[in-house]
């Protein structure tokens, strides 16, 4: 069973995840992530389009100082994709990126939400984060979800 | 309305001295500018100063005199030093004071920063998943200017070894070796597509300027660069910034062009009018965006300017004359002053090795967390 990394940040799994924002009851503006404490009263929580375009990636390299928690030691770290994706009329949203080759990412390439089990309790258990994958790929990293998950 | 005029000048270098404070590095700079000036500390009316992580800046009381002048002290994250410096000036102009010094120091312990999501107002998973570094945030503007603009990869490269080539003139700097641009180019990436070389680095230093009108400055037989425009500005809706999960798809403007903006305005002249710049340079892809940024050319002309040498030394422009934030590092607090200590000994014609000849306008911008940028031009 995988648990999530944080509430109100996304719904489902794998290619059926939906990022959550909130729109602003007064103003009707998205705001990503749903604000959450004394502003919460102030939103809906609402989910975001599945697919957008690519607007900008990086590959981080170093494994971050805390409190950065995922998987891996300074030896075994595994560099992950970080970028922004354009999810069209709604927002621009930062997230961990996915691919099979994250060297071969092209800006406005089309992106879909997926999940990403980025760290494994003491317990055993995957904890999931939000990501964003090329959309031709979203069927591969949904397949490797369901793995992960069994 | 009288001018205000920086006297005197004094760093403590940048890099890292094991058994010095940080603290201890801002009273060495105070010293120095001082010294520099050939006043006594009991000649300060007034003082602002801070440090992002060596502690407040006003302990330095006690080691340089209890002569009662208020101090106070500033935490501006990335433009604490630009912000210590802006007040200054702010305190002489309203007439209440007529000189004073401001300072900015730090030490930071090695490798990236670590940041806290609370203390920034984001939710604690931001940081936990690995999305709270600096170094993404500029790694990703840079990597979608390059799509947009045609800028290359050697250019990156050209940067940071115009950085390291400009501070073997510079006493103050930490990296004083050149690094050819193969190895610049080759160096492991920290974020794509920025390799180490292209990246500066926590570090430790100090500095301190000494800041009266014109007219004290007459009575005491002193004279050195007015300063003719400073202004800061924080993050406007539509801009990129560090730590944004989020970004508005309308793009706006960003806070270092409402900073420079407001500085050209203030000092009643523009870019095409200056001889030499110091532009913030956390990473090689800083300085060539705020090229743009600051109105030094347009989105784009980069790549051919600095193919053409025009922003080395000998160049239409030079630009970070001492190696910038690449090649002296980072101490948050001092950062943004030893952008304008550079100018002031360009103006001064005491760069040795490094001096842009006649220069007569200089300008500083400095950029940093959370979103806020501060320029200061300065004239001869």
């Amino acid at each position: 069973m995988a648990i999530a990394v944080a509430e109100n940040l996304f719904r489902g799994s794998g290619a059926d995840a939906r990022l959550l924002a909130g729109r602003s009851r007064q103003s009707g503006k998205l705001v990503f992530p749903c604000p959450q404490g004394a502003d919460a009263d102030d939103y809906d929580v609402v989910e975001l389009a599945r697919e957008g375009t690519l607007w900008s990636y990086t590959i981080q390299r170093f494994k971050p100082k805390t409190p950065f928690n995922g998987d891996g030691d300074e030896v075994n770290f595994k560099p992950y994709g970080v970028g922004y994706v354009e999810l069209p009329g709604q927002l621009i949203v930062e997230g961990h990126i996915v691919a099979n080759d994250l060297g071969a990412l092209r800006i406005g390439q089309p992106m879909r939400v997926t999940t990403e089990a980025y760290r494994t309790t003491d317990a055993g258990e995957a904890v999931l984060t939000y990501a964003f994958c090329p959309a031709d790929e979203a069927h591969r990293h949904e397949q490797a979800n369901e793995g992960d998950n069994s | 309305m009288s001018d205000i005029v920086i006297v005197g000048a004094g760093i403590h270098p940048f890099g890292r001295t094991d058994g010095r404070t940080g603290l201890e590095q801002g009273v060495f700079a105070i010293r120095e500018a001082l010294a520099d000036a050939g006043l006594e500390w009991s000649d300060m009316e007034f003082a602002f100063g801070g440090s992002s992580a060596a502690g407040s800046a006003d302990a330095v009381l006690p080691r340089l005199g209890l002569t009662g002048i208020p101090f106070i002290n500033v935490n501006n994250g990335c433009a604490t030093g630009g912000s210590a410096l802006l007040s200054g000036y702010a305190a002489i102009k309203s007439g209440e004071f007529d000189i004073g010094v401001v300072v900015g120091f730090d030490k930071h312990p090695r490798g990236a920063f670590n940041a806290d999501p609370e203390a920034s107002g984001l939710p604690r998973w931001y940081g936990e998943t690995g999305m709270m570094l600096t170094t993404q945030f500029f790694a990703n503007k840079i990597t979608r200017y390059m799509a947009l603009h045609g800028i290359s990869q050697r250019t990156l490269g050209l940067v940071a070894e115009k950085a390291f080539d400009n501070a073997v003139h510079a006493p103050h700097a930490w990296r004083r070796s050149p690094v050819d641009l193969d190895t610049i180019l080759n160096a492991p990436m920290v974020s794509d597509p920025l390799t180490k070389f292209m990246f500066c680095s926590p570090a430790e230093g100090g500095v301190a300027l000494i800041v009266a009108s014109e007219k004290k400055a007459r009575e005491l037989g002193l004279s050195g660069p007015k300063v003719r425009g400073a202004a800061i500005r924080t993050r406007p809706v539509g801009s990129f910034e560090v730590f944004a999960p989020a970004l508005e798809i309308e793009r706006g403007k960003s806070a270092v062009e409402l900073a420079s903006a407001a500085t050209w305005e203030m000092a009643g002249i523009g870019p095409q009018d200056v001889d030499v710049a110091q532009l913030q340079d956390t990473e090689s892809g800083a300085e060539i965006m705020h090229m743009a940024e600051n109105g030094f050319c347009s989105d784009g002309e980069q790549e051919r300017l600095i193919a053409d040498g025009e922003t080395r030394l000998g160049g239409r422009m030079p630009v970070n004359t001492d190696g910038g934030c690449l090649a002296c590092g980072e101490p948050i607090g001092a950062s943004g002053l030893r952008q304008v200590y550079e100018n002031v000994q360009q103006l001064r014609d005491r760069a040795n090795g490094r001096q842009v000849e006649g220069a007569r306008i200089a300008y500083s911008q400095v950029y940093g967390a959370p979103g806020l940028s501060g320029c200061v031009v300065l004239e001869r």
